[in-house]
Parts: structure tokens; sequence; C-alpha cells
């Protein structure tokens, strides 16, 4: 489905993603992970068209700067991390404009799929109540969703989300992770995400790929690639340890305070 | 406020066209000499028909004088607003307008260039001042998309609105340069950067109303995309907007826009700023209510403002682009006010 092979974006002299190359198949879910800096938004910025790049990036076989935007938008949904609207458009209007690439003229109009792919997107997000409402009005968690829903309704077969349960709630984050699970279910279709709660990775995805400094120190299956050993190296503290503790003082009272703290 | 469908029925298209061209009858009727409606409308209507026209000086004053003048206001008006319209969507910015871009700045410096330097063209009858403009326009968006690609490849908006604002800063140096050495004209000059219609013909209404066929009709026909440009330009790529080649079609028929209405009715400013916010505050903001219903708000807003500068200390005439500064931030403030109460 989706092929990255040497992957290199520089911001001036630097290199910020240095050869990166993985793939992505239908039905997997890769989690890409990584510490702050190490190039995940980059790579998905890269792979969804919005920042300059060398190497190649190949979507069913085909070269994707040399496929049109409308195109790549009928096959490609890409969630970016922050959205600021600044004019009152409204929920509903918001995730028609996912119908873009199927309906781009000014006398193209809308068929029932259209509207079907609209209201299935606003029903699966949870917002299909607020469909009146100003986006201007929203939480970001209802934001998120509204976006989310927006690239539903572009009925991609591959996902690219970059920190798609920014702003949401815990139960939100489940529902959302969920509602992707089952999306890629539903065909042959595969997401490629940026997250940064490893625990969230490790429950929802299939393959990862560990960023370190633009370069990969491992990509392979989610539960090798996401060792207690692999990510003491990268992220330069011992994380299997550190959830253990976190998880452990919902158990033990005298456990209470967060561990850094304690230390201090 | 209507939010149900997305662009307006054929039947509301009648009702604006209806207002227009109401408001049109009165701003021939009222003036320095008030014409009774129905001779107005018997002067213009033999006209049209090439029937035998009554004796007296009405038929002159309204053929000659106030039916040209008050077309080319109304067609101004209307280019000035659907620019506005578009550039606040593309840029993201509902401060943008015209001038945000510079193309004003630049196709004034055009016309006072002319005017300074006495620049005509002999065979074309309301030359100078109009090939200037409009070849100081396309000059400026090429200067400002060149500068603006060479700092950066996607020709984001941040970038073009700074270089925009830079090149108007530059573009008033030269211009008050230009007005310290040309100090004859100086009145012309500044008469001119304050905005006037008085004296337009038929031909400069046949030139605006082309200008706003082809050029306008590109702008409306971009509703959509400029609707994904109002949402986040990396979003208007994420759904399928050929983001780039869409941004420079839509300065591209913005800047001729604007060029054409800068050379013919000087700077009028205010009218790309505050109808299309107005607007969008009664529409919404989906450009494809909020082109159509600017574009003839536009031309109602600029008839009255020219009314007013006509008739309020006749028989001095006030530059219209003060009295359109004047109503315009006045309504705008009240209205603003008036929605951020109610919200």
């Amino acid at each position: 489905m989706l092929e990255i092979e040497n992957l290199t974006v520089s911001y001036g002299d630097r290199n910020v993603v240095d050869g990166v190359s993985f793939s992505v198949r239908p039905g997997q879910w890769l989690m890409i992970v990584g510490p702050n800096g190490a190039g995940k938004s980059t790579v998905i910025n890269a792979v969804s068209q919005n920042t300059c790049f060398t190497g190649t990036v190949r979507l069913n076989g085909t070269d994707i700067r040399k496929i049109r935007q409308q195109d790549f938008a009928r096959r490609v949904g890409v969630l970016t991390q922050n959205h600021f609207v600044g004019y009152p458009f409204t929920v509903e209007e918001i995730v028609r404009m996912g119908r873009y690439a199927y309906t781009p003229g000014i006398f193209s109009k809308e068929n029932g799929d259209d509207k079907e792919l609209v209201e299935r997107a606003l029903e699966l997000t949870g917002i299909a109540p607020l469909r009146k409402q100003s986006v201007l009005t929203l939480s970001g968690g209802e934001l998120q969703r509204t976006f989310l829903a927006q690239i539903f309704a572009q009925n991609p077969s591959l996902l690219i989300l970059d920190e798609p349960t920014n702003h949401l709630d815990l139960i939100y984050q489940q529902q959302v992770f969920d509602l992707i699970r089952n999306w890629i279910h539903e065909g042959p279709r595969a997401v490629m995400s940026v997250v940064h709660d490893l625990s969230l990775a490790r429950a929802y995805g299939t393959e990862a790929l560990l960023l370190d400094q633009g370069r990969i120190d491992a990509y392979g299956n989610i539960d090798e690639v996401l060792s207690p050993e692999n990510l003491k190296n990268v992220y330069g503290m011992d994380v299997y340890a550190w959830m253990q503790k976190m998880l452990a003082q919902w158990d033990d009272q005298e456990e209470v305070l967060p561990v850094r703290l304690k230390q201090a | 406020m209507k939010r149900d469908t997305e662009s307006f029925h054929p039947w509301e298209y009648v009702l604006f066209a209806l207002a227009v061209l109401g408001m049109l009858i009165v701003c021939v009727c009222v003036g320095s000499v008030n014409i009774p409606l129905k001779e107005t409308a018997t002067i213009i209507w033999d006209a049209v028909w090439k029937l035998p026209m009554p004796e007296g000086v009405s038929d002159s004053i309204v053929l000659s004088v106030r039916l040209p003048r008050v077309i080319c206001v109304a067609l101004v008006g209307a280019s000035l607003s659907l620019c506005g319209g578009a550039m606040q969507g593309l840029l993201k910015n509902p401060l943008a307008d015209g001038s945000t871009l510079g193309v004003s700045s630049g196709a004034s410096l055009g016309a006072v260039i002319a005017i300074a330097f006495g620049i005509t063209v002999p065979s074309l009858p309301f030359a100078g001042t109009m090939v200037m403009a409009m070849l100081f326009a396309f000059l400026s968006l090429i200067i400002i998309l060149s500068l603006a690609y060479k700092l950066d490849f996607s020709l984001s908006t941040n970038t073009i609105i700074l270089i925009g604002v830079i090149y108007s800063m530059f573009v008033s140096s030269i211009l008050s340069l230009i007005i310290t050495f040309a100090s004859d004209k100086v009145k012309h000059i500044t008469f001119w950067t304050m905005g006037s219609l008085q004296g337009t013909s038929y031909e400069n209404a046949l030139v605006l109303l082309v200008s706003l066929a082809v050029f306008g009709s590109v702008i409306l026909s971009k509703a959509k995309e400029l609707n994904a440009f109002a949402v986040g330009e990396d979003v208007a790529r994420n759904i399928g907007v050929d983001v780039r080649r869409v941004k420079f079609l839509i300065l591209i028929c913005v800047s001729a826009l604007i060029g054409v209405c800068v050379s013919i009715g000087g700077t009028i400013g205010f009218v790309g700023l505050v109808t299309p916010h107005i607007i969008r505050l009664i529409v919404g903001p989906n450009h494809r209510r909020l082109l159509p219903a600017s574009l003839f708000a536009g031309a109602i807003f600029l008839m009255v403002a020219d009314l007013v500068a006509r008739i309020l200390l006749n028989p001095l005439e006030l530059p219209i682009g003060v009295v359109t500064s004047f109503i315009g931030s006045i309504v705008f403030v009240y209205i603003f006010y008036r929605s951020r109460k109610a919200a």
C-alpha cells in the first residue's frame, strides 16, 4: 500500500529525518513513536506532502509526487496535530469538505453516497448532535473529532494521523482508537499514526517505527520494537519501570506520589 | 440566519439584482439637480430602445454624467468587495483585502507615475493612468510572489502577507517621493489617491464589466476551494485542493480586478475589507454564499457612498474614499459590537 525508501527531510543543513525506509500494508496499524525531536511528525508531513523531502514515497506502486492531489485525497486521509479555525463554519460544513475530492467543481452536486458518508462520519465520531454548531464554540476534543469525521468522510484506504487523541479525554481516546481499529477491518485499509502514549501504541498498533534523532532505531512487529531495552535506549530512561510504578500507584496507596516527585 | 443550503436560490439572486438596480436608479435620480424617477426611467428607456428624446438638460445629466458614473461605481464596489472576500478566505485572515497583498499600492504607484509625468497612450481614449495602473498591479504581483517563492517554496499565506505589507510600505515611500517632486500636480494626485469616480465613461464601465465577468467568474468558481483555505492551507491540501495552482489563479484574478478598479476609481479603501466582513456576519462564512452576497452588497455600499460624496456638501464633492472609510468604520464597529454582544 505505502512504501517509503530513504526518506530524508532537511531544515537548513540539518537532516531532521535521515534515510528512513519502511512500508505499510493493508490491515496494519503502524505506530510511529520516539522522543520529542525524533522526526515523527516530519515523517507524517513528508508522506502527506506538506513538506519537501528527498527519497521515494510510493502509494500502491506510484510515486506520490506524480499523483494528482484529488486522487491522493481519495486514497489517503490526513489528520494534522493542531487545528486553528478562524471563521464560524458549522461542524457539518467542515465534515462535508471531506467530500471535496469527489465533488470538486462549483457545479458538481453531492449525490446520495456523499450525503451518506458524511452522515456516517458524523455518527461514527459522535458529533452528529453538534452538526449545526459553529466550530468556534467547540472544545478541543470536539474539534478533533470534527476533523476526524472530515477524513472519514473522505473514505480513504489509508489514514495518516498525527496525534489523533490530542485534546481527547480517556473515554474518547478509547472510543476513537476502537473506531479506527474497526475501520481498518472493514476493508483493505491501513493506518499510520504518531502516538506519544506508548501504552495506547502497544494496545492498538500492529507494527511500530521507533525513531531517534531522525533515524530508525527499531522497526517491525509492535511487541518486538517496543521492548523495554529498545525504549530505554531511545528515551534514556527505564520506560518499562516507570510505567510499572505509575500503574502501581493505583494499587498500592503508599505509592501515591509520582516517582520523580518522590525522588525530588 | 440561513445556513441550511450551501448556495443561494435563484430567486434570491433576482432579489439581490433588483436591489442593485433600485439603488442604481435612485443614485441616477438624486444629485445636485434632482430628476424625478419617472423622467429618469423614461430617459433610460428611450436611450436603450433608441427612441426620440424629449428636449431638455435632464437627458444629458442622466445619460452623459450620472448613468455611466453610477454603473462604474456599482462595478468597482462589486469587484473590490468580491476581491476582499476572496482574499480574506484565501489568506485565512479577516483583515485581508487587496491592499494586504500590496497590489493596490502597486497599481496606485503606476497611476501616480502616469499623472505626475503625463504618460498617455495615443490610441486609447482613457489609457495612460489605466494602462500604468494595470501594468504596475501585475508587476507588483510578480515581485511579491517571486520574493515569497524565494523565501518559502510553498507560498505560505504568512509569507505573502508579510511581503505584501513590506512592499506596500516601500511603494508608499516612492509615492511620497514622486509627490514631492511633482508639486504642481499634488492636488490632482492627492484627490486621485483618495478615490474618485467623477467623469467616468461608458468605456470605463465596459472595461470594468468585462474584467468582472472574466476574473470575477474565476473567483466565484473557486468558492469551494476558498472554504478549504479559510479552514487552513494544510486542510485544503489534505482534502484534495491543488493548493499552489488555485492560490496562484485567485491571486492573479484578484490583482487584475484591483488593477482595473484602481486605474479607474483611484484608491478606494474599506470596501474590500468591510463589506465581506459584514456579509459574513449575516450569511455565514461559506464562500458559496459569501462571495455572491459580497459582490451585490459591495455594489450597493459604494453607490450609497458615492451618493453621499456627491450630495453631502453640494456643490462641493467629497472624495469617495473618505466617505467609504467614514461610513464603513461606523457600520463595522456597530455590527461587530452587536454580534459580539449577542454571542
